[in-house]
């Protein structure tokens, strides 16, 4: 079966396509401006970061035998043939994992108990005062910017080698992050019961208190399990300027080559990593399946 | 308002046994959870060492130490610092741009759409979750081990992370788009390629490039801090300063950081809003 395509006349057809392909030239044009804009960019880059393909090249096999290496014990054998050598240390090695929990757990709660304080002060909605608005804001701004492990290597100093610093530098850096979470989910709630609450006379801290966080929990919460898992990552590296956790073992393994004692503290993590991203998930779940159902 | 008449009132308690009285567990779970979070966390005060005393005189320590910051001052060091901050973006460009490279050809194994069969993209997934585990700082340890100190470095300790993170978002996002394109190309007689060509990139490329704009921005932090491990940029330049207690150049060096990634946070927030408008008129 043929079916008849109408064909416009030549004459309107060439104008169409005139314009067609100069608006097709104007973006690649764009394009090409854009790709050229880019690529020297990343020449520049290449030339700052001393980026040398050859060394890449020369030194790639390292990498891939650094897991062959990392994957094999002293004796020769694989890891797997012997679990016991492997993980010789894991009773230290838990011990240490569960302490990077604790600072996580620790540094997220107390983080988003301030957050929890100061969003009301930060959120547009509820905030007394403009000039307190904008301290609050910019001192979270602060706060979540400068990445943790600086405040962990400044706490260091000022409190001493060992956990602490860690649950300060990793509260500090969740009070700018889950603040602004926070703040956000304040300024998209539903004003009618804060007027509610305010014309029976009730005070600032009563308004927030009755109205306001009813209808925030679940969220808050939703973020706040967020932020553990990430503070966990976090944790997990806080060991490296000497701020607690498992991090300290696993710098000493890198630096002094002890390959299989790598291998079995990464493992250890990451299978920690993914039993907390899964716990967390289901728990969020269960939180925000109990708000649908009420 | 008048109460129920009783009769009424105990029908409705027979009706509606949950409301009148919620059972015991349902009460007292939300105290139990508050009760159990304060337990555990006074057990992580402890067991972490936190005293009163210590606290103390820490922030005393830090009060102190936070005197000696002001005001902020780069010494004779101003240019090497420069030259410090344009190694720290120029790791964060090439190991984003290096990352989001090797991830696009893997994100399509990792997509539901392109590879229909679990058995191949599952432990595709795994693996990129697995690299996702491990956080940059310990990728630049491994590299360091591999290509020596410096900033090379750090730029692949990037780029492997950031490999991780694309490969899932970019999957996501290649999951996301409509079929209907894809089927065209199909019913015009074109093959796999042209469908992932001419059907599902000029959907995906916007999204990707969003994302990429997001990671170079964020990038920009991680890779202030890779330094501290030795692997070139302004976090080496921070380390170094805070052990030789020169709180001074500390603070001018937070505070470079701070402008930077103000700033690339600022261009990129344009380019991203460039590329979304662009899509709009396309």
């Amino acid at each position: 079966m043929t079916v008849a395509v109408p064909v416009l006349p030549s004459q309107q057809l060439a104008a169409l396509n005139e314009t067609y392909r100069a608006a097709m030239m104007r973006k690649r044009i764009r394009f090409a401006l854009a790709s050229a804009i880019f690529v020297a960019a990343l020449m520049i880059a290449a030339i700052g970061a001393e980026v040398s393909p050859g060394t890449f090249v020369a030194k790639i096999g390292n990498f891939v035998s650094y897991f062959d290496r990392i994957a094999t014990l002293e004796s020769g054998a694989r890891v797997w043939s012997d679990i016991g050598e492997w993980f010789w240390g894991w009773q230290k090695w838990l011990t240490l994992l569960g302490e990077t929990i604790l600072i996580s757990y620790v540094g997220t709660l107390a983080g988003a108990i301030l957050a929890f304080a100061l969003n009301f002060l930060a959120a547009d909605n509820t905030s007394p005062a403009p000039w307190l608005r904008f301290a609050v804001k910019r001192l979270m701004e602060f706060c979540r910017t400068v990445p943790d492990i600086v405040f962990a290597l400044i706490f260091v100093m000022a409190f001493g080698l060992g956990p602490m610093a860690g649950v300060l530098a990793i509260m500090i850096h969740s009070v700018g992050a889950l603040g602004k979470l926070y703040s956000e989910i304040v300024e998209n709630i539903d004003m009618k019961p804060v007027e509610g609450v305010r014309s029976t006379g009730a005070s600032w801290i009563s308004c927030m208190w009755f109205a306001v966080v009813p209808q925030i929990a679940a969220g808050f919460a939703s973020y706040t399990l967020l932020r553990f898992e990430i503070n966990v990552r976090g944790a997990s590296v806080m060991g490296f300027v000497g701020a607690g956790g498992i991090g300290q073992e696993l710098v000493v393994a890198i630096r002094k080559f002890y390959y299989s004692d790598v291998s079995a503290i990464l493992l250890m993590i990451v299978v920690t990593v993914f039993v907390i991203d899964i716990g967390t998930g289901w728990v969020r779940g269960r939180l925000f399946g109990k708000d649908v159902r009420a | 308002m008048s109460l129920l008449p009783p009769p009424e009132r105990e029908r409705l308690r027979a009706q509606y046994p949950d409301v009148f009285a919620r059972p015991a567990s349902a009460r007292l779970a939300t105290p139990a959870m508050i009760l159990a979070a304060a337990a555990i966390f006074a057990f992580g005060l402890v067991d972490l060492d936190f005293s009163p005393a210590r606290l103390l005189a820490g922030f005393h320590q830090l009060g102190w130490i936070t005197m000696m910051m002001i005001p902020p001052d780069p010494g004779s060091s101003l240019p090497a610092y420069l030259v410090a901050l344009g190694e720290t973006l120029s790791i964060a460009l090439l190991g984003t741009t290096i990352g989001a490279l090797v991830a696009l050809p893997v994100s399509l194994l990792a997509a539901r759409n392109i590879v229909p069969s679990g058995i191949f993209r599952f432990p595709v997934r795994r693996f990129l979750d697995s690299i996702r585990g491990v956080d940059t700082l310990i990728w630049a340890l491994v590299w360091i081990n591999v290509v020596g100190l410096g900033p090379f470095a750090g730029v692949l300790a990037i780029a492997v992370a950031d490999f991780g993170a694309f490969g899932k978002l970019f999957s996501e996002a290649i999951e996301a788009a409509d079929k209907k394109q894809v089927e065209g190309i199909r019913a015009s007689g074109g093959n796999a390629l042209h469908e992932i060509r001419f059907g599902l990139m000029p959907q995906v490329l916007p999204v990707i490039a969003g994302q990429v704009l997001y990671f170079i921005e964020s990038n920009t932090r991680s890779a202030t801090i890779i330094g501290i491990v030795g692997a070139g940029g302004i976090g080496l330049q921070l380390a170094e300063q805070i052990r030789v207690l020169e709180w001074q150049k500390v603070s001018f060096l937070i505070l470079m950081i701070l402008v930077a990634v103000a700033a690339i946070d600022w261009i990129s927030g344009k380019l991203r809003f460039a590329i979304i408008g662009q899509r709009a008129l396309a």
